[in-house]
């Protein structure tokens, strides 16, 4: 992986990537999901929506970052995906203003 | 894979080409670009979150205005379904990982192990869906239903539709995963997908990956808020 060939790898860590540590990543991910389950056989009211969406967000960006490795990736790519991550967020708040005002106000 | 270009410069061995002989100096040299896959593979991966982001803000929208139906029909959703399919999803993606791992480091028999296995999971979330979508079906719940139009509140028809375009829309993103995976295991068969050239199993992983992502938020959203 030396960076003059034109056909080195993506990566750019130099070790051989392991099992342990995604094995590890999949036992917090399942653990997560009991979790998910758990809680919402509780009845946590306004924040049952708020928890579930939490757990779901943490599990998705274990899968983001280990298994889809945009930690090992470069500025750029990191950088697209929290500018579309950040629109999105905005058009769901932006959003929330009109549902609220319209259905709750 | 990519353009072919032959190279007359007579560049050094640095190719990963076939020389045509040192003396005329002519080498065929195949040009990649790993980078530039990815870089494609993340863009399409963008406008497939567009697909399904669209759908999720409409759901939203749809819950905050009828939450009571929201919370009546998801009470009908079996969870124990929706766990058992988001663990089979998960470990999917695990095995797919490991598909890469195994292939980095050259163990091609342990790869194609772990990519059969992962298409095995994609097939099992698949079956769950068609017990879960019949049970369903058959207790006269699907769009355009009688029961539904006739019985059931706006919110809850709109609840059910929305299950039903965005787990099945959801599931054919599973069924094509699994056709590419069935492409990337002839390819590591016959070698042209290698420890050293692996980006195209990479990217159906990242594919694989993103269903993983969008079934990790249909689960609750659907099967939990009750």
């Amino acid at each position: 992986m030396s960076g003059h060939n034109e056909n080195t790898s993506v990566d750019t860590h130099e070790h051989l990537p392991s099992y342990g540590k995604n094995v590890m990543i999949w036992l917090v991910l399942v653990a997560l999901t009991a979790l998910t389950v758990t809680v919402a056989s509780i009845n946590l009211g306004d924040y049952t929506f708020f928890f579930a969406m939490l757990i779901a967000s943490i599990k998705a960006m274990l899968v983001i970052n280990i298994f889809m490795h945009i930690k090992y990736d470069d500025l750029l790519m990191k950088g697209i995906l929290v500018a579309c991550g950040f629109i999105f967020m905005i058009i769901f708040v932006i959003y929330s203003f009109d549902l609220f005002n319209t259905y709750t106000g | 894979m990519g353009t072919t270009t032959v190279d007359a410069h007579g560049h050094s061995n640095n190719h990963a080409g076939h020389g045509y002989g040192d003396n005329d100096q002519l080498y065929v040299h195949f040009h990649r670009d790993d980078y530039g896959s990815k870089f494609g593979m993340w863009l399409f991966l963008f406008t497939e979150v567009l697909l399904f982001g669209g759908l999720f803000v409409l759901y939203y929208g749809y819950r905050i205005a009828y939450p009571q139906d929201y919370h009546n029909a998801a009470m009908e959703l079996n969870i124990v379904m929706g766990a058992v399919n988001t663990l089979v999803l998960l470990t999917s993606s695990l095995t797919m990982v490991l598909s890469i791992v195994a292939l980095r480091r050259e163990n091609i028999k342990t790869s194609l192990l772990y990519l059969a296995i992962t298409f095995g999971f994609g097939a099992t979330f698949c079956v769950n869906k068609y017990f879960e979508w019949s049970a369903k079906i058959h207790h006269g719940i699907y769009p355009g239903s009688l029961e539904l139009q006739e019985t059931r509140p706006a919110g809850e028809v709109v609840f059910f539709g929305l299950y039903y375009l965005m787990t099945g829309l959801h599931t054919f993103h599973v069924i094509v995963g699994m056709v590419v995976m069935v492409f990337c295991y002839i390819f590591i068969k016959t070698g042209t997908i290698n420890s050293n050239k692996y980006i195209v199993l990479e990217n159906a992983g990242l594919y694989w990956h993103l269903v993983d992502l969008i079934w990790i938020f249909l689960f609750p959203l659907f099967y939990l808020l009750h």
